[in-house]
């Protein structure tokens, strides 16, 4: 039965029921409980932001705080993946994928091809990621082109709480290595979420709103921003379809390119800098494979290529929005 | 020295070291022809390494290794026949021609990987040894790193961790004298690569590299200790390399006759061989007849891994994901 939950109700219910189904799914991260060694109560905590609070009382001996020391435990967890479990791990924060990348990309992403196909790595890296916290530069980067970007990765931008629990579940019984972004700013949101276990398979997008004038991808956050940016533009006689990839790697393609065919016309929104993003890649993709049906140049409504600033001022600023949205879609309407 | 080695034990250790040189050796001579494709590292010299540790090991533990990886793959059981296809590049290679010399590797015999990261395997022995304590299975992981790799952060945080968890986890420090060119003597800021075992709240070891029942003696007791739950050991072996950094390496960083004496004086199998020989319940001959019996089998692998066949073009894009 559905209920509403917020997001990160979502996310945790994903990892309680996995943890009751399948005793190999561990879940480790710093303070991922809280309070390890430490005076006071266990599960202080439940993660930074709370997300596995509950979990280490529930599944004994299965959630395991970490030093703070990402190469040890990411690595560890792709390690304990080559050797049964199906851990998730919890990277905090995306931008400190700085401090154990070769783990991810060199290690993890690498084993099946590069050992022949012999090897399998069912590890998820759960991670927060986006602006909109004023946490600054090194706390609000949106990195998944980054891991789209390597072969052998998957990766996951979900971006309301159905899709969180249905593909986080799928994430965990993928036997490859998944990228799990969740956006911070989203943890609050609230819908509707089946109590019962479902998946939502990678590689298949989700049309959100169907409209024949303009098509708009956008991802994790930004899929709200741009359904609050059609509802305003239909208003205008301007009707948008609006597609969710859900996940960057593997990329729905076709979802994407049959939607610009009816409408010609393509606004990519992605919170991340633009130069190498997923903005580009998709943009690219479109005038690859559909340049034909094309009626407009294609607009980006990205972030600037700068590192996200710390002042509410300038964060607004830089966070793409339903107004910066509805402008793009407009300019890209009305060209003839 | 060590007692417990039965006849059949030391004869299998002998073989497996014997394996490994003529592996090296012969990689060595086919390199310098031209026709081995990519970057080759030997672990030729170490033998007594690979094989002191690997020898308390089953087929349910694990081991991580290096660039310098052909030896510990062999001690641990994978098939030369399968590393010489792959170090030649062909379909019939462990890894199908798609890894190479530094990415050999064979779960099914818990070879977690050669490795083209220095210091790449520390954090992923963790893991598998998380797995094995959480299972309590009483296997233990095994991470193989140089002297190079001790400096990296991801061997000390791995170090760190397996303390921190208890982990039935073995660091096995191969000091083989140079990290590329440079000396641990510069790049080492302790005297031992084993003194730090004591800032992890872990026993530190250092043993012979030279001597494969110091290696054995070392190594039994870590293995020992991790399958009790006593959690890990760091274990220095003192080396060295008989060939470069990699193939074609000039090596004029060492020093003039240097492998050359310790061939002469240290080598790993010539001690082995004094040693078990002197109380005559192994001749001289049987070990010529291991001698014979690896040349040959290093022999034909050679020849099979020459005529057998490249990689097919549809290999290009397979093995990336569970779908394709």
């Amino acid at each position: 039965m559905a209920r509403k939950i917020t997001y990160q109700q979502a996310i945790n219910e994903a990892l309680d029921q996995e943890m009751s189904r399948d005793p190999s799914v561990i879940v480790m991260g710093e303070d991922n409980a809280g309070g390890e060694g430490s005076p006071g109560e266990m599960d202080a905590w439940g993660g930074v932001l709370g997300v596995t609070k509950g979990l280490y009382h529930k599944h004994p001996g299965r959630v395991l705080d970490t030093p703070i020391s990402e190469s040890a435990f990411i690595g560890a967890a792709i390690g304990a993946a080559c050797n049964g479990l199906r851990p998730v791990a919890e990277l905090m924060f995306v931008d400190f994928m700085g401090v154990c990348f070769d783990q991810i990309f060199n290690q993890a992403a690498k084993f099946r091809y590069m050992f022949g196909g012999k090897a399998e790595t069912p590890v998820v890296i759960r991670t927060m990621y986006g602006a909109g916290f004023r946490a600054a530069a090194q706390h609000s980067q949106c990195l998944y082109s980054l891991f789209t970007h390597v072969p052998g990765l998957k990766v996951v931008v979900p971006s309301n709480p159905y899709d969180a629990k249905g593909l986080l579940i799928e994430s965990i019984r993928d036997n490859d290595p998944v990228i799990f972004f969740e956006n911070k700013v989203l943890y609050t949101m609230e819908g509707e979420v089946p109590e019962e276990i479902y998946t939502v398979p990678f590689g298949e997008a989700a049309i959100l709103r169907e409209g024949d004038d303009v098509t708009i991808v956008a991802l994790g956050r930004m899929v709200n921003m741009a359904q609050e940016a059609a509802e305003a533009l239909q208003k205008d006689g301007i009707h948008c379809e609006i597609i969710d990839p859900r996940t960057t790697s593997p990329l729905d393609e076709e979802t994407i390119l049959e939607s610009v065919e009816k409408t010609g016309r393509l606004v990519v929104v992605d919170e991340a800098n633009p130069r190498c993003s997923m903005a580009s890649d998709i943009a690219g993709l479109v005038v690859r494979k559909a340049f034909g049906a094309l009626k407009a140049p294609i607009e980006q409504v990205t972030a600037p290529h700068v590192p996200p600033p710390f002042s509410d001022v300038l964060e607004d600023l830089y966070v793409p929005n339903a107004a910066k949205i509805e402008r793009a879609v407009t300019r890209v309407a009305e060209y003839r | 020295m060590n007692t417990e080695l039965n006849r059949e034990s030391l004869l299998k250790a002998y073989r497996m070291m014997r394996t490994i040189r003529e592996f090296e050796e012969r990689v060595h001579t086919d390199f310098a022809t031209g026709e081995i494709p990519g970057f080759v590292h030997l672990y030729a010299g170490e033998e007594a390494s690979a094989t002191g540790v690997c020898m308390h090991l089953s087929g349910n533990d694990y081991i991580a290794s290096t660039h310098r990886g052909h030896g510990h793959c062999i001690a641990k059981g994978v098939d030369p026949a399968g590393m010489m296809a792959e170090i030649w590049g062909k379909e019939t290679g462990t890894c199908k021609g798609k890894g190479g010399s530094m990415h050999i590797a064979d779960l099914s015999k818990g070879m977690l990987g050669a490795n083209g990261i220095v210091g790449g395997g520390g954090p992923l022995i963790c893991g598998t040894a998380l797995a094995a304590k959480l299972r309590g299975d009483k296997t233990v992981g095994v991470c193989f790193f140089g002297d190079g790799a001790s400096n990296q952060g991801t061997i000390l945080e791995a170090m760190n961790l397996a303390t921190v968890w208890n982990l039935p986890a073995i660091f096995v420090a191969e000091n083989n004298g140079y990290a590329e060119t440079t000396s641990p003597n510069y790049s080492v800021a302790c005297e031992n690569i084993a003194d730090r075992a004591a800032a992890f709240g872990m026993p530190g070891v250092i043993v012979d590299g030279f001597d494969f029942f110091a290696v054995y003696e070392a190594a039994g007791e870590a293995v020992k200790r991790a399958r009790e739950g006593g959690g890990p050991t760091l274990i220095e072996v003192k080396v060295s390399r008989y060939y470069g950094h990699f193939e074609g390496d000039q090596q004029k960083y060492r020093a003039e006759g240097e492998v050359q004496k310790l061939r002469n004086e240290k080598d790993c199998l010539m001690q082995f061989r004094r040693h078990v020989t002197a109380d005559g319940d192994i001749s001289a001959a049987e070990l010529d007849a291991i001698d014979a019996e690896v040349l040959a089998m290093i022999d034909d692998s050679v020849v099979r891994a020459k005529a057998d066949p490249k990689p097919g073009p549809e290999e290009l894009l397979t093995d990336v994901y569970v779908s394709y």
